[in-house]
């Protein structure tokens, strides 16, 4: 067995069906053995598309995505998905061809150090240097991207090393002294936790990614329910809980529920689980729950006290933490108290909810993202694209389920959305996958159109189309005079010709209700197509500006209950 | 925020790359080392790097925690506190005439400093020292026109077991 086909083995052995690549020049080894080996590969058009789409594959399926790039430009196109997945904790194993060992440090062709280029966007990394570690890195990696606090592996193998015949296969891990992630959850701070609970008389939860990755969700429901609080998530954090559940208030943050932002500095007692409190989540530190005490569990020690100054750490796995938690409250009664002020959050949230009804022409996006939900059913999954298609996605779009929501959180990466769909679409085919894009995001990755085509993967790529670059527009009207620099299109490409030109069947939306035909008949269809719906250029959802307290957002919150 | 200086020990894996990345997560939280040490440790494979840097006690907590998280790094202790702190510097220094060599002769012998490099118009001198035994010594050379100076770094012990 040679190198390259260890690497194939391994990954077998390891459960991957499908990786998504790009040959070149040091890879041609491997996918020479990659042409008789019982594994399917998706050529992508784009390596960096290949990481988003491992990476969309991950977080769909909670399995470990696997993406394959050359050396040099291959494999630094692969940084800005690999930056993806490290800010988002997904767990990926990127593999990259590297110029064979003793050309390495010669500046030899298509040479870049990929290892040392991602060092502070991996978790870890490997390059073996003798073909007889291939299985045990391989294995050691997938073992560290998903284990802990989920993310990116690299392994970086030279030419040479692909094509070397192994003495032996050992895939015994490989001794990592310094990675223990604790998983557990200090009994004695879990108990305290329960104390806190007990005297809260206004509680609320917060969850995060790590709720979604820790597959906690029951664990975080049962809590909701057993102390009646209700539940606020982050961008990454939806779909922890049903969104259409009474309990759950929605996405907190810069473009959040008014709901989430106008009450959250009311509670007495904010249990954080699984998130970091990223500046986009929390706005203003210090005018965030200033008087409210916060529990904060997540599997990242770092995480704690980062951001927010927290009264009671738990480090150790959601679900592990939520189920002992969970455990010491079965004598918990729910005060008069809780019950007044989740029976006040739960009016006010039927009070602020926002406004979806619209029959405008251009087409609002709220009536666009409204359509969609009408259509999808709970199993489908959203993947968004980067900017005020995504806000938009979030902020109406009720995610139902864990992993059926699907974004660039910390990165906000434009061009994420269509082919993290692909991923999505590959891990989990019997489910609609939708994404919704801007046409600025849609054009950095509008050649994957190829991909899905040449594959039939039925991917329904939804462009909203108001021809700026919308978000940076948004703050340009608001805090910059209107100026708005290099943010409108004087033309833009006609999408439906565009797929068609790529084999990929279009429809043009201008009017309320076409969305909802297009897409039913595009889900039964099932057949890769891009809806290109032209939106309202001028609408934009509030925010809070930069430096502003999470409950102090400008701009008019319409709300659903004032359509007359 | 007050800011302190720290000694950090780590005790890391000896393998290509662990350095970079300690170096680069001080560098991205902002810190600047001071300086840096690195060798083998009493364990084969491993390599115990002595770090020192000017931080605030909430930063070098959260340096700190990414550090742990670094797979290649096993253990970390702040030891500032309670540390046995050794540097060995070595010093080129001018000699314009005799009275100064008789002099820095006797300086070196005050200091405990070694002289282990003699030429008619320079001397090399090698003192072991913690930071401020080094510093003085390097002052009070100044007036002779120093011509070289080359510090190891701090290495650094907890006390005690």
């Amino acid at each position: 067995m040679r190198g390259g086909e260890a690497i194939i083995e391994s990954l077998k052995n390891m459960g991957v069906k499908t990786i998504f690549g790009y040959p070149g020049g040091q890879t041609i080894p491997f996918y020479d053995m990659l042409y008789d080996a019982d594994m399917d590969h998706i050529l992508v058009r784009h390596e960096q598309c290949a990481a988003h789409a491992a990476d969309g594959y991950a977080r769909a399926s909670g399995r470990v995505g696997v993406c394959l790039a050359t050396s040099g430009p291959g494999a630094t196109n692969l940084v800005t998905g690999i930056a993806t997945a490290y800010m988002d904790s997904s767990p990926i194993v990127a593999i990259t061809g590297q110029v064979p060992t003793h050309l390495i440090g010669n500046d030899a062709f298509q040479e870049a150090d990929i290892i040392g280029i991602t060092m502070p966007i991996t978790k870890h990394s490997f390059q073996p240097k003798d073909p007889d570690l291939i299985p045990s890195m391989v294995k050691s990696s997938f073992e560290i991207a998903s284990s802990g606090r989920p993310g990116p592996v690299l392994i970086d193998v030279p030419k040479e090393v692909q094509e070397a015949e192994l003495t032996k296969f050992d895939d015994s891990l490989i001794d990592t002294p310094g990675y223990n992630p604790n998983t557990k959850g200090n009994i004695r701070q879990i108990k305290k936790a329960r104390d806190l609970i007990k005297q809260a008389k206004k509680p609320v939860i917060l969850a995060g990614a790590g709720v979604i990755i820790s597959n906690a969700c029951c664990e975080l429901k049962k809590l909701a329910e057993i102390i009646n609080a209700p539940v606020m998530t982050s961008l990454l954090g939806k779909g922890a809980i049903d969104e259409t559940d009474d309990l759950s208030l929605g996405m907190l943050g810069m473009h959040g529920r008014k709901v989430s932002n106008d009450y959250i500095n009311e509670s007495d007692l904010l249990i954080a689980i699984g998130i970091r409190f990223s500046d986009r989540t929390t706005g203003r530190l210090d005018s965030f729950v200033p008087d409210t005490k916060v529990i904060h569990i997540d599997i990242d020690p770092a995480e704690i006290g980062k951001n927010v100054d927290v009264d009671l750490p738990i480090v150790g796995d959601a679900r592990n933490v939520l189920s002992s938690l969970n455990k010491t409250l079965k004598d918990y009664e729910v005060s008069d108290d809780v019950k007044s002020w989740a029976d006040m959050i739960k009016q006010k949230k039927q009070e602020l909810l926002p406004r979806v009804t619209y029959d405008d022409i251009p087409l609002k996006p709220q009536t666009v993202i409204k359509e969609i939900s009408d259509v999808l059913t709970p199993d489908s999954i959203l993947t968004t694209d980067v900017g005020q298609n995504q806000m938009w996605a979030a902020h109406f779009y009720d995610t139902q389920k864990p992993r059926k929501f699907i974004s660039s959180g910390g990165l906000g990466t434009m061009g994420f959305g269509f082919p993290s769909a692909i991923g999505a679409k590959v891990a989990c085919p019997d489910d609609p996958v939708v994404s919704i894009n801007g046409d600025g995001g849609f054009l950095m990755v509008c050649q994957e159109l190829a991909t899905v085509r040449d594959y039939d993967i039925p991917v329904i790529a939804v462009v909203l189309e108001n021809r700026t670059l919308g978000m940076v527009y948004q703050w340009q009207t608001l805090l910059y005079d209107g100026r708005h620099s290099q943010t409108e299109f004087k033309d833009s490409p006609d999408f439906v010709k565009l797929a068609e030109s790529f084999g990929v069947n279009a429809v043009r939306i201008t009017k309320p209700g076409e969305t909802k035909e297009a897409l039913a008949s595009a889900i039964k269809d099932n057949e890769p197509i891009l809806l290109n719906v032209v939106i309202d250029s001028e609408e934009a959802l509030p925010m809070l500006p930069p430096g502003a307290g999470i409950n102090e957002m400008i701009g008019e919150y319409k709300l659903e209950k004032d359509v007359i | 925020m007050i800011v302190d200086y720290h000694i950090i020990s780590t005790l890391v894996e000896d393998k290509p790359g662990v350095l970079q990345k300690v170096a680069g997560l001080f560098n991205r939280r902002g810190f600047n080392i001071d300086s840096i040490t690195v060798g083998e440790s009493e364990v084969e494979g491993l390599s115990r790097m002595v770090i020192t840097v000017k931080a605030d006690q909430k930063g070098l907590e959260q340096v700190t925690k990414q550090l742990n998280k670094v797979v290649d790094v096993i253990k970390i202790k702040d030891i500032t506190k309670n540390a046995v702190q050794r540097e060995l510097c070595l010093i080129k220094v001018n000699i314009p005439n005799a009275k100064a060599r008789a002099e820095i002769m006797q300086y070196t012998n005050i200091f405990r400093a070694k002289i282990v490099d003699v030429s008619e118009e320079t001397l090399i001198i090698e003192l072991t020292g913690d930071m401020e035994k080094i510093d003085a010594f390097i002052s009070l050379l100044k007036g002779y026109g120093i011509k070289k100076i080359s510090r190891t770094g701090l290495t650094a012990m907890a006390r005690g077991v």
